[in-house]
């Protein structure tokens, strides 16, 4: 009965010692142990926080990297399309003109020549219709030297005349 | 935090252990001539007792002297322990401040006015003397300021570790303790309270814990006597009544319903189970104090008890086998005072959870 029986002086000296220890340690121990466990974790939390957040901006950096690469890739293309076309173009372009010109020299040459040989017939026509005055006068001339041949003669262009 | 840091220490708290367990108990000498009481042996070493004796030496016992601390009649008396010189029979009167003064059984007792002699009764019970109010520092309170010396120089020097590094990590004995600290609130406080309300309770149960923890440790070590403070009904009973106080002064209107007008039930259930409830108020705390002092109790008593073998058979032969079993009980005895350390805290954990529970 002894062993179950509570003493009051064990009571009341465990009392006074737990609360006693209770005080101390919560003040000087728990505190400080809890609050530093705490912060560390809060520490690496943030710190974990931070790195993830560090990662995603690395990440969004590459993407932006690669972004801007792939726009300037494509632009460059786009320029270089743009260059052959522009070059085509111009090629075409110079081409035409050329075409154009060429014909317009040729044309220009075809109205020249057409005028040339306009005027070089206009010439040959003055100048056959010289040569065939002369021939005619040289012929009138011989012609009339006999008097029937030329009484002939005003008759066949009288009755030529008169056709006409 | 997780249960494999808590197996760690436990081993290695174990491991270190194991050497002390060689001793085991002594001090088991009868008187010439006696003849040996097993019963008489243990339960002098279970109980209490106002010296500290450490070991005979050439047949004369070899003690610490502790204060005896009364309140009288007269008031305040105090005398050494070793004016009894080793007396636990009534033999030795000691006169101070008017009052006579016998231990027997150790118990302290003032002999009535006119008595010269104690007398006894057929069951040993001294008939002509009373036992005034004994504040004395006994063995076991004696030990419980050891071990809260002890319990300060580690905690304090932890707290100091993390003041002096500016990272806040912990080294030296910090390092030892903050996985056990983490494993409290880990594994006790938060999910046993909750996440939210912890955090008020958490020296109490830090406290408990280790409080429970290196006292149960202590009265394992062989040359402090098993001083089994741990094991003493007065202290567990202490402890369970903090509990209980705490309990109920941190019970929101919810617990109280639960107590008084269970919901959820018809009308005659409600009233069937009030009482139920009430007695399941105290019988929290008292199974607490029970099981503490039953569980280390027990393991001293079966330590001493095999011991005891030895002398019962009055044979060395025996001893090994002694010896040998009370080892492995010594061993299941370490492991044993991390789980009921263990228990007290997260049972009182958990009923600081019921009183704080909000209505769901």
């Amino acid at each position: 009965m002894d062993l179950i029986t509570p003493e009051f002086g064990l009571v009341f000296w465990t009392a006074i010692t737990f609360l006693f220890l209770l005080l101390i340690l919560r003040k000087f121990a728990w505190k400080p142990i809890l609050g530093a466990v705490s912060d560390r974790e809060e520490g690496i939390k943030t710190a974990l926080a931070s790195a993830e957040n560090a990662r995603k901006e690395m990440e969004n950096l590459q993407a932006d990297n690669e972004r801007i690469l792939k726009e300037a890739r494509l632009e460059r293309e786009t320029m270089l399309k743009e260059a052959r076309e522009i070059k085509a173009k111009m090629i075409s372009d110079a081409k035409e003109e050329a075409q154009e010109q060429a014909n317009k020299m040729i044309a220009q040459a075809q109205t020249a020549i057409e005028s040339e040989k306009k005027s070089a017939m206009a010439e040959l026509k003055n100048h056959v219709a010289g040569l065939s005055v002369e021939i005619a006068e040289k012929v009138v001339r011989q012609e009339l030297s006999n008097k029937d041949k030329q009484l002939e003669l005003v008759e066949s262009m009288l009755n030529e005349a008169k056709l006409n | 935090m997780t249960l494999n840091t808590f197996k760690n220490v436990l081993f290695s708290v174990l491991f270190l252990a194991v050497s002390f367990a060689g001793y085991a108990s002594d001090n088991s000498d009868p008187q010439e001539g006696e003849e040996f009481n097993p019963k008489e042996m243990i339960l002098h070493h279970v109980k209490d007792a106002h010296e500290f004796h450490l070991w005979d030496w050439k047949g004369k016992p070899v003690s610490l002297s502790l204060p005896i601390i009364l309140w009288t009649d007269n008031g305040l008396t105090t005398f050494s322990s070793s004016q009894f010189h080793h007396d636990d029979t009534g033999k030795v009167i000691v006169e101070k401040n008017g009052g006579k003064f016998v231990k027997f059984h150790e118990k302290i007792y003032q002999l009535d006015a006119n008595a010269t002699t104690v007398a006894f009764d057929e069951e040993h019970h001294p008939v002509n003397a009373h036992k005034p109010l004994n504040f004395s520092i006994t063995r076991n309170v004696f030990m419980m300021w050891v071990s809260v010396i002890v319990l300060l120089l580690i905690f304090l020097t932890a707290a100091r570790s993390y003041k002096k590094s500016k990272d806040g990590v912990p080294t030296g004995i910090a390092g030892f303790v903050e996985p056990l600290i983490v494993f409290v609130r880990d594994e006790i406080g938060k999910p046993m309270i909750g996440e939210h309300k912890y955090k008020k309770y958490m020296p109490y149960l830090l406290t408990i814990f280790f409080f429970i923890w290196i006292n149960n440790i202590f009265g394992l070590i062989p040359i402090l006597n098993g001083a089994n403070l741990s094991g003493n009904i007065a202290f567990t009973c202490t402890l369970a009544v903090f509990t209980f106080i705490i309990t109920t002064l941190s019970g929101n209107s919810n617990y109280w319903k639960h107590i008084f007008w269970m919901p959820g039930v018809p009308v005659p259930m409600k009233i069937f189970l009030m009482p139920i409830e009430i007695i399941g108020m105290f019988v929290k705390p008292i199974s607490l104090m029970i099981r503490l002092f039953a569980n280390i109790t027990a393991g001293h008593v079966i330590i001493l008890a095999l011991m005891s073998l030895i002398f019962v058979f009055k044979t060395v032969a025996i001893a090994p086998v002694s010896v040998a079993f009370s080892l492995f009980i010594t061993v299941i005895e370490i492991i044993v005072t991390a789980i009921q350390a263990y228990i007290f805290t997260i049972l009182s954990a958990l009923y600081f959870g019921m009183a704080t529970e909000d209505h769901h």
